[in-house]
């Protein structure tokens, strides 16, 4: 039996944490210091912090609320925004956190990334890819949360990154943001059959049968932020995770 | 106290973090007195293996850690590259361990590997003992810790091996001798299960 990561994703704004549909419609959802000591009792197998509103607002990451996170996290703790520096990077690795994402200074800076594999290690080292679809139902990297079209394809965006030392890839798809609608597969198997470094799936979870059909498509672990923060039809406010019982059965088997 | 070897690297605010939880008021320290004065001591170590034994024999600490643990056989634990440390060599580099345990440390055979099975193995996997250890007593039922490596140690004598988990096939997750012993995944980050090895590493040893 191999055991598969199934991966929180809790996205911080202005200090609280929100979950977003297609980017967009943040919901405050709780306090993120809160959450993580939820998760942690719930024996998650890894958590992801990413702090949306860094960048926007062009500010270093709050290294202080960070570290009060990773005090509570007795799991793999991975943090993502504003980050810009390799201090910064050296810095959050010092203060407890396992894994680094970079998603906008992975565009930028693409040096950084293989900086930051130098100082960290690679596997230390995640790059978040957010895509969508254009006009034309071509698939395409955007930057800034969403906001900013690289114009660049995702297999070979995805490619560079591997080149550049990154050690995960952590697949993001915009549409499928929030909406509980099962993951973009065909996103899912065009990239992870492309590069040979680890592909996480995010973006539209909404039960364990679909994180099993992410793994046949492709991917290396899964990841989800509205089904670990609400409960359906109203979406409202409940963490849960499911128990490894569940995961087993449903989940393990298949690998 | 248990003193946690700062050579300058790894993650040692979440060594500390979870030996807290664990009720051990740890100290971080990369003071050659410190060391000397401990009773008790934690390996850390990731990256390459022959940054951590360059940076460790660059540390100046070798001396305290040889007496330390040769000569009064205090109760060491290794941690990833910190258990591989205590190893002859690596694969990996050319730099020699410390050669507390015989041995060599490995790198995963991807020709023995499915595609599926990438390498470096991260995430979770179950931890099955290969002989009684105090380190891993009346752990809960179905061990799991979380592991990132490629490389991973061969003892030579098979005593020296405490557990086993299986990647693809078997390998050593954690080695023990007399009072050295290490482990491949991450106590500090594997919830219950690394806080209760961690409690017994504080109570038993």
């Amino acid at each position: 039996m191999k055991r598969i990561r199934v991966i929180p994703a809790l996205l911080i704004q202005k200090g609280g944490l929100v979950k977003s549909i297609r980017f967009k419609d943040h919901k405050y959802v709780g306090d993120p210091l809160n959450a993580v000591r939820i998760f942690n009792e719930k024996e998650v197998d890894e958590i992801v912090i990413l702090d949306i509103s860094a960048t926007q607002e062009k500010r270093p990451p709050n290294i202080q609320q960070i570290k009060g996170i990773a005090g509570e996290a007795f799991m793999p703790l991975g943090y993502g925004g504003g980050i810009t520096k390799i201090e910064e990077i050296i810095e959050l690795i010092k203060s407890g956190v396992e894994k680094v994402v970079l998603n906008t200074a992975a565009f930028i800076q693409p040096q950084l990334i293989s900086e930051g594999a130098k100082y960290v290690g690679s596997q230390s080292i995640v790059v978040s890819m957010d895509v969508k679809k254009n006009l034309w139902g071509k698939y395409q990297v955007f930057v800034q949360n969403g906001s900013k079209n690289t114009g660049l394809d995702p297999v070979s965006y995805a490619h560079r990154m591997e080149d550049a030392g990154a050690g995960e890839i952590f697949l993001n798809s915009i549409e499928k943001d929030g909406t509980f609608s099962g993951y973009d597969t065909e996103l899912i198997k065009l990239v992870s059959a492309n590069i040979n470094i680890p592909v996480v799936a995010i973006g539209g979870a909404s039960s364990i049968n679909d994180f099993a059909m992410a793994i046949q498509y492709g991917a290396s672990a899964v990841s989800a932020g509205s089904m670990f923060v609400f409960q359906r039809p109203h979406r409202a406010v409940l963490i849960s995770y499911p128990n490894q019982q569940e995961l087993k059965e449903k989940l393990f088997h298949i690998s | 106290m248990i003193t946690i070897v700062d050579y300058g690297v790894g993650n040692l605010a979440s060594i500390k973090n979870m030996l807290k939880k664990a009720g051990d008021d740890s100290q971080i320290t990369a003071d050659e007195t410190a060391i000397l004065s401990a009773s008790k001591l934690i390996l850390p170590g990731v990256g390459a293996f022959d940054t951590c034994a360059q940076k460790l024999k660059e540390s100046g600490l070798l001396n305290a850690l040889h007496q330390k643990v040769v000569v009064e056989k205090k109760p060491l634990l290794g941690i990833c590259v910190g258990m591989q440390l205590l190893l002859d060599g690596s694969e990996e580099g050319i730099l020699p361990g410390l050669g507390w345990i015989n041995g060599r440390v490995v790198k995963f055979n991807q020709a023995l590997l499915s595609a599926d099975h990438k390498i470096p193995h991260m995430g979770w996997t179950d931890v099955v003992l290969a002989k009684s250890s105090r380190l891993l007593e009346n752990m809960y039922e179905e061990p799991r810790f979380y592991f990132v490596h490629s490389y991973y140690p061969e003892p030579l004598s098979d005593q020296d091996i405490m557990a086993y988990s299986v990647y693809g096939y078997r390998f050593t997750a954690a080695v023990e001798k007399d009072n050295v012993m290490g482990v491949q995944f991450h106590p500090e980050k594997s919830h219950k299960f690394g806080l209760k090895l961690l409690e017994n590493f504080i109570r038993n040893y």
